[in-house]
């Protein structure tokens, strides 16, 4: 009850302000007890998870263990059926005004970019700062090459999508997210779909991200990322989250029978 | 074992530069093979195309222009005669009656407020259509708002400006054909975005309306729609009240051209990815930004074609109008044809072909008009 007390904080403020560690709360994320059914199957089984700011988590697990399903509940791409999840102190449920205010705080990455392909990359970026942020078109474009410099891609600003390198259109689509000012920054296997060449300026920029403190969970099977960058590795299987630890423990350890299962397949 | 030149290690020391491609290939030869002789298929096609027109062509040209009348003043001079047993086409009919294919009944003395209607509607679509136009954001405001106002007044009159009023009963020719196009056109495009966003809706309710109204309009035929406007509206409603009878078609045609644009844009929302759909969501813009930002853009380039084809098919349904007593172009054409002043056996014919040119020339304009933006978006999906 205490929170509701606290000054409400403006978009505005924040922005101009540090990005972290402006509230007073430490949990970025609260899931806990959540279920999730597709029809009648149960793809999400009792998920308990606590992110605290400025923690990076790598999500690994077979296909169809619910890793992607299980992010995108964070955002609610997808709808959980029981349990809470509090993303920045904002429950989600059905309210529409909540799931907004949570989707701009959030941002997300896709394994296959989903930049919108009739807009330049610079418009790709400004669009959402624009319509959803209500920034000055100046202001927003300012913001976007910004980030597109820090994703080393200034000169692509006036190409379409269509013209750039999948590695390319993954770290716009990494501008993208950023130009919203984001806390959490969620990744959905964003090195699965590149050619092998690519893989290393994406997880360079992540590294980068992760580096300045951003609250992350990333969906990957980059195992060394996750000894770069990551707090906590999570196995998920069958819907469950079946182990997390520290990524030097859970690299070296593994405890359950199904993760050095996963990982004597994945580590060769 | 043989020895052989294969080497296993193989490593390019020179690089070897673009050659010009071989002379079958390019010029008149390599367009000529490339175009009509690639296969023997193709060679046989492009055989009896050639036999085609010579088939098809010849008779056309002696009709219309080698045994065609130019000049008279009534049906004797299109009359077959010991000297001419062979007439073509009665052109001079085709001349006298030329303005009342144009404007109908439409007083002589207002005629000039038509005019002013085309060429204002001129201005309007080539400021819509004409990409790199200036203002197009104006052109819109025009076309939709300023356009409709203005054309309303102008044709229907308006006493106080001194236009006195002249009843759509006067009205008749390419006059009501493009006035009912133009407005179906124009409105079935909105409302069918509607309609289809209305059938993708989670909204039940809204769902079940957009379902409802599709699935009936598309179930009925345009003329069942148009009697039922025209004959059935008028004995549920008072006299005084009863809507004008241009007005009654133009909601028949608009009502049943969107229940069609509805299914071609629901057809192109579908074919956009669900990830366009994720990305605008995740960087968190609102459902009507969504659509109005991302998904429908998208969505209404790729189904321009079927846009295009299906006002290619309203423009044809408005000769329908003439079933209720409009007089479009082509019941003004059949009232002048069997006018006894020109009654002859090349009149009817005469007439249709002045039909068929003015049909064709704005269904191939709209389809060409469709080519040059497919062609368009196809450089740009290849950028």
């Amino acid at each position: 009850m205490s929170e509701t007390m606290q000054p409400v904080e403006t978009p505005k403020a924040r922005r101009g302000g540090p990005k972290m560690q402006t509230t007073t709360n430490e949990i970025a994320v609260d899931i806990v007890g959540m279920h999730k059914w597709y029809g009648d199957f149960h793809v999400l089984r009792d998920i308990n998870l606590q992110v605290k700011r400025s923690e990076r988590i790598i999500i690994c697990g077979p296909s169809g263990s619910g890793k992607s399903t299980m992010i995108r509940c964070i955002n609610r791409l997808e709808e959980h059926q029981q349990g809470r999840i509090v993303v920045d102190g904002v429950e989600l449920a059905d309210d529409l005004k909540k799931i907004d205010e949570v989707r701009r705080e959030v941002g997300m990455v896709f394994q296959h970019f989903n930049l919108f392909p009739h807009l330049t990359v610079l418009d790709n970026l400004t669009l959402a700062p624009i319509w959803v942020r209500k920034m000055p078109k100046r202001e927003a474009e300012e913001v976007a090459m910004h980030y597109l410099k820090r994703v080393k891609i200034p000169e692509q600003a006036n190409k379409y999508p269509g013209q750039l390198s999948g590695g390319q259109q993954q770290r716009v689509a990494i501008a993208r997210a950023l130009c919203m000012s984001p806390k959490i920054m969620l990744f959905d296997e964003p090195t699965s779909a590149l050619d092998p060449e690519m893989v290393k300026e994406v997880l360079d920029t992540m590294v980068e991200l992760a580096q300045e403190g951003m609250t992350m969970l990333v969906v990957s099977h980059e195992m060394g990322f996750a000894r770069q960058v990551a707090d906590r590795v999570i196995f998920m299987d069958a819907g469950q989250i079946i182990e997390a630890n520290e990524p030097k423990e859970f690299f070296a350890h593994p405890q359950h029978e199904r993760t050095k299962l996963f990982l004597s397949q994945i580590l060769h | 074992m043989t020895a052989t030149d294969v080497q296993p290690v193989y490593v390019r020391r020179l690089l070897m530069d673009a050659q010009p491609a071989p002379i079958t290939m390019t010029g008149p030869i390599g367009w000529l093979r490339a175009n009509l002789f690639a296969t023997p298929l193709n060679t046989a096609l492009t055989l009896l195309s050639i036999l085609l027109i010579a088939w098809v062509v010849p008779p056309f040209a002696k009709f219309l222009v080698i045994d065609a009348t130019w000049v008279g003043v009534d049906r004797d001079a299109c009359l077959p005669s010991a000297t001419r047993p062979e007439v073509g086409a009665c052109w001079p009919f085709v001349r006298e009656r030329f303005a009342y294919f144009i404007y109908g009944s439409y007083p002589v003395a207002h005629r000039w407020r038509v005019d002013v209607f085309f060429a204002l509607l001129a201005v309007g679509v080539v400021w819509l259509l004409w990409l790199k136009a200036p203002r197009r954001d104006l052109g819109a405001f025009y076309a939709f708002v300023v356009l409709p106002i203005v054309s309303f007044i102008l044709l229907r009159g308006w006493p106080l400006l001194g236009l006195p009023t002249i009843e759509t009963a006067y009205w008749g020719g390419a006059l009501v054909t493009i006035v009912v196009a133009a407005v179906g056109i124009a409105v079935s495009l909105p409302i069918g975005i509607l309609l289809a966003l209305g059938r993708r809706s989670r909204m039940p309710a809204v769902k079940l309306l957009s379902v409802i109204y599709i699935e009936f309009v598309r179930g009925v035929p345009l003329i069942t729609v148009l009697f039922m406007a025209s004959v059935m509206l008028p004995l549920f409603v008072p006299d005084a009240w009863s809507p004008d009878k241009v007005l009654r078609a133009l909601v028949g045609i608009a009502m049943f051209a969107s229940a069609y644009m509805a299914e071609v844009v629901r057809a192109g929302l579908q074919a956009i990815p669900k990830g366009q759909y994720e990305g605008a969501m995740a960087v968190g813009l609102s459902y009507p930004q969504m659509m109005r930002l991302v998904i429908l853009p998208q969505a209404l380039k790729i189904t321009i074609p079927n846009i295009v084809n299906t006002y290619i098919g309203l423009f044809k349904d408005t000769t329908l109008v003439s079933i209720v007593g409009m007089f479009d172009l082509l019941r003004t054409i059949e009232a002048a044809r069997i006018d006894p002043k020109w009654a002859t056996s090349v009149t009817s014919a005469t007439g249709y072909v002045v039909a068929a040119i003015f049909y064709f020339t704005f269904c191939y304009m709209m389809a060409r008009y469709a080519r040059y933006t497919e062609a368009r978006l196809a450089k740009s999906d290849r950028r």
